[in-house]
């Protein structure tokens, strides 16, 4: 089954364009958080990873913070 | 082990024009880096790119980024050089992932954020402070941030920041804001922003986000209250990994007005190097000129 995978980001964040391509790369669905001006989001996301940097991606509940290419492929299983 | 003609250390403005240029010469090579636009991906509105009236720092990466993609071109992304050094007359590349070997480097490697080297800035980083406000300032939608520095980048961030926080306090070392008057005016121009001159920054205080930061003026220490810290403050060239290339007293590599070091085979551009003026434009136009170098050297030398 496909795993549930969240991008907490900004719109203008480099990581996060690059996050978002990959997963596309790999044809991997995702929700896209924009955490600009959504306060909640901004909680959920601090909440979340401890901290407040973007990207921070949730893949069933596995939370990796920042564009890490390799936990990223872990977690999805993709090579 | 593969011996490529060509290794590139560096996607940013310069790494990816020398990659362009050497895919047109046919060279067989690969682009090493950890991030992909370098500080133009930072950056935030750009109106000096000659062709673009105005873009946006990421924007201007994605276009790069395109454009080096467009020629398939070898990439590995998310590694970082860890050392470059002769061996038998090949160079290696050791990165944290692998060893590669090449006949010629080019380094555009660029430069990274300064630290302010006071007591919390680490504990802090990612839980309210940050180098990059075009990354994490959407995050402080409605909160009191502080921008720390007074240069252009510092002007940059703030002027980002105005549209989103509540309040933007500037803590500048010096007496007066410098930069570029055009931004200087539209900073000093927003309601809600505060410059503090001749001061400097003690402390970043919080418990586990910044709720603080402690600094110094002429008059005394003073508290102010934040959410967010912005640090400004400068640029050091990425260039520990080249022991053995020549090097300003600012750690920038010296180069000549073909890029070439002080190393035959090694070249250099863009912000790594003690090229006058640290410009997007300008380290794309050396990237080019690097790359053009090198084709001659490798033809001179029969590779």
């Amino acid at each position: 089954m496909a795993k549930s995978v969240k991008v907490y980001s900004t719109p203008t964040c480099p990581w996060c364009i690059r996050a978002k391509q990959f997963l596309q790369e790999n044809n991997i669905d995702f929700q896209n958080i924009d955490v600009s001006g959504n306060q909640q989001a901004v909680d959920e996301l601090m909440q979340k990873s401890g901290q407040m940097g973007v990207p921070v991606l949730d893949i069933d509940g596995e939370i990796i913070v920042g564009f890490d290419k390799e936990r990223i492929k872990q977690a999805l299983g993709v090579s | 082990m593969q011996i490529y003609d060509l290794i590139i250390i560096g996607a940013g403005p310069a790494g990816i024009t020398a990659s362009v240029y050497s895919a047109r010469k046919k060279l067989n090579f690969l682009v090493i880096s950890l991030d992909i636009g370098g500080q133009a991906a930072w950056s935030g509105d750009i109106e000096n790119y000659t062709g673009y009236q105005f873009i946006t720092g990421p924007e201007l990466a994605q276009k790069f980024h395109e454009h080096m993609r467009k020629y398939d071109t070898p990439l590995k992304e998310n590694e970082e050089v860890l050392e470059l050094k002769r061996l038998n007359g090949v160079f290696l590349v050791r990165t944290n992932k692998s060893d590669y070997n090449s006949r010629s480097v080019i380094i555009a490697s660029g430069k990274r954020s300064k630290e302010l080297g006071v007591p919390g800035e680490k504990e802090f980083k990612n839980r309210g402070l940050t180098y990059c406000a075009t990354c994490d300032g959407p995050l402080f939608a409605s909160k009191d941030v502080a921008v720390i520095g007074g240069g252009n980048s510092a002007l940059d961030a703030a002027l980002q920041l105005v549209k989103i926080a509540k309040q933007v306090n500037i803590v500048n070392k010096t007496s007066a804001l410098g930069g570029d008057a055009i931004m200087r005016q539209k900073v000093e121009g927003a309601a809600n922003v505060a410059v503090f001159n001749d001061s400097q920054v003690i402390s970043v205080t919080g418990d586990k986000f910044v709720s603080a930061i402690k600094i110094k003026d002429n008059t005394g220490v003073k508290n102010l209250s934040v959410q967010g810290i912005f640090v400004e403050i400068g640029l050091i060239p990425n260039s520990a990994f080249a022991g053995e290339v020549e090097k300003n007293n600012k750690g920038e590599i010296k180069i000549n007005l073909r890029n070439e070091t002080s190393i035959p085979g090694v070249f250099a551009a863009g912000d790594v190097t003690d090229v006058p003026e640290k410009q997007i434009i300008i380290a794309a136009g050396e990237g080019s000129k690097a790359a053009l170098s090198v084709f001659r050297y490798l033809a001179i030398n029969k590779f």
